[in-house]
């Protein structure tokens, strides 16, 4: 029977939970990482037990850790292959954090200022890793998306990192924080053209390559944000989240600060699908594993309000690709709720019915093993959850 | 060679896997940046976690203090108090605001 692993990032540390493929029993590991924040953690699909962890303080920088036996153990990886994972001490030897930017007159892009809060510019800095995209073919190579926005690639398991600078150059001078900092927090690689990437930069926009990181667009049309001067700016815009289905990466997902919008053309163009939903404002969006129409939101009031409307904790699911959601709450609190969502702490597995899971700021992770229609929380009372990925073992 | 004591912040400790206090030792002269670049070569895990891994700037977040000073500010080139060289006092890296 398959079983699934539910990587948790927190506030506070890492937590591994697992269980087989009914969904029913979970056995809870951690915290890995006690006291640092853990942004996000995501296996391989190529090799289940290959993680990428990124471990990150305001205080100590960025660090990266990895696992290679399914979150049992971990190591810093800034070795070269079959170097010796201690010093002559018996100390950990490894180090990953070094993440700089390309500013060489060979292959990089100048490090220009960007919008800061208060409408000045401000210097580009090396904040954390918000999110792993590790390869569809090779465990070793794994996409980073970071604060200040830039996009990484390690093509040696995590040992070191390289800058794809052209995603800079779409207009980064433009670009601004949302209240969460300048963060790359999407990642899609597209499962039949690897050359083709979509990210999203809060607040930026989503931004395509069709050439594998050495020439990007933004693609924002269709999307209109009031609390920019032009609405309908080609950069500017705080996208939340994007998902597609692998079998149809053309059509996009997004949820955006406020509104949910569809892309049927590979991001050219974008039209709004909230539909009758509470609320339209919201962190993540998710595709249901086998019906590529049924997604997932979970709506916040507002932008002020972080969240659910009503103290009534509520997924919405469409099975029409959008604009028309029904909400989902057995087993969810419907009254005195406010924990918010983040936007990378929803995900699906691969089994049959299809499983959801998210995570909340009050420290509960949520699963519904039948998509979406009974829920239980299957660990409550860890610190703030950051993140949630679901490996879908054989 | 003088044996140099460093108290390391919890973090810190739990990323290099050593306990409160470690000690090194290095040639003279017993500068700042002496001490941080023999911190690093005997524990790689915390290159980048005290100074910029590019700049070598110390970390907004980090400070230094010893013998009930805050040395954070003193430059790398300097000369670390002798009750620090001579290892009678420890050089302590703590996280700037302590809580969290």
């Amino acid at each position: 029977m398959s079983k699934i692993r539910v990587l948790v990032g927190t506030a506070k540390g890492a937590f591994i939970l697992s269980s087989d493929g009914k969904r029913e029993s979970w056995e809870v590991n951690g915290p890995h990482f006690g006291g640092w924040e853990m942004y996000h953690l995501k296996g391989s699909p190529v090799d289940p037990n290959r993680i990428y962890a990124s471990q990150t303080s305001d205080w100590f920088g960025q660090i990266i850790q990895r696992s290679d036996d399914g979150g049992q153990t971990w190591y810093q990886p800034g070795l070269p292959k079959d170097a010796p994972t201690t010093t002559p001490d018996g100390m950990p030897a490894g180090e990953s954090n070094k993440f700089v930017y390309d500013t060489s007159d060979e292959t990089g892009k100048p490090l220009t200022t960007h919008q800061w809060y208060d409408g000045t510019q401000h210097p580009w800095e090396f904040k954390r890793v918000w999110h792993f995209e590790p390869s569809l073919s090779d465990p070793d190579e794994v996409y980073a998306g970071v604060e200040d926005a830039a996009l990484f690639k390690s093509s040696d398991g995590g040992v070191t990192w390289n800058e794809l600078p052209a995603l800079r150059d779409a207009q980064g001078s433009k670009w601004s924080p949302g209240a969460g900092g300048m963060c790359l927090h999407t990642i899609l690689t597209n499962p039949t053209d690897p050359q083709r990437i979509y990210v999203a930069i809060s607040a930026a926009g989503a931004f395509r390559t069709d050439d594998g990181g050495q020439s990007w667009k933004p693609i924002n049309r269709g999307l209109k944000s009031q609390y920019i001067p032009d609405p309908e700016a080609e950069v500017g815009h705080c996208v939340h989240n994007l998902a597609f289905h692998p079998s149809r990466p053309d059509v996009l997902y997004m949820q955006k600060h406020w509104d949910v919008m569809r892309s049927d053309d590979a991001g050219d163009s974008w039209h709004e699908v909230s539909g009758n939903l509470p609320t339209d404002f919201g962190f993540p969006i998710e595709v249901h594993a086998h019906e590529p129409e049924t997604i997932y939101v979970v709506p916040i009031k507002s932008d002020s309000e972080h969240y659910p409307p009503e103290g009534k904790l509520r997924v919405y699911r469409s099975k029409t690709g959008g604009n028309e959601w029904e909400p989902l709450t057995n087993g969810l609190p419907q009254e005195n709720c406010y924990v918010n969502i983040l936007r990378d702490a929803m995900a699906v597995d691969a089994l049959d019915p299809c499983g959801v899971y998210f995570g909340t700021t009050g420290g509960e992770v949520y699963a519904s093993a039948d998509s979406g229609d009974h829920w239980i929380p299957i660990v409550e009372h860890l610190p703030k959850v950051l993140s949630i990925e679901v490996q879908t073992i054989p | 060679m003088p044996t140099i004591r460093i108290e390391l912040p919890f973090h810190l400790r739990t990323l290099a896997d050593v306990d409160r206090e470690v000690t090194l030792d290095i040639d003279p002269p017993a500068t700042l940046g002496a001490l941080l670049d023999a911190l690093e070569d005997r524990h790689p895990a915390l290159r980048g976690t005290i100074r910029d891994h590019v700049t070598q700037h110390r970390r907004p977040l980090i400070r230094f203090f010893a013998c009930q000073q805050d040395i954070s500010l003193i430059s790398p080139d300097d000369l670390l108090p002798e009750a620090v060289a001579g290892g009678t006092e420890p050089f302590i890296i703590v996280g700037a605001v302590a809580g969290g």
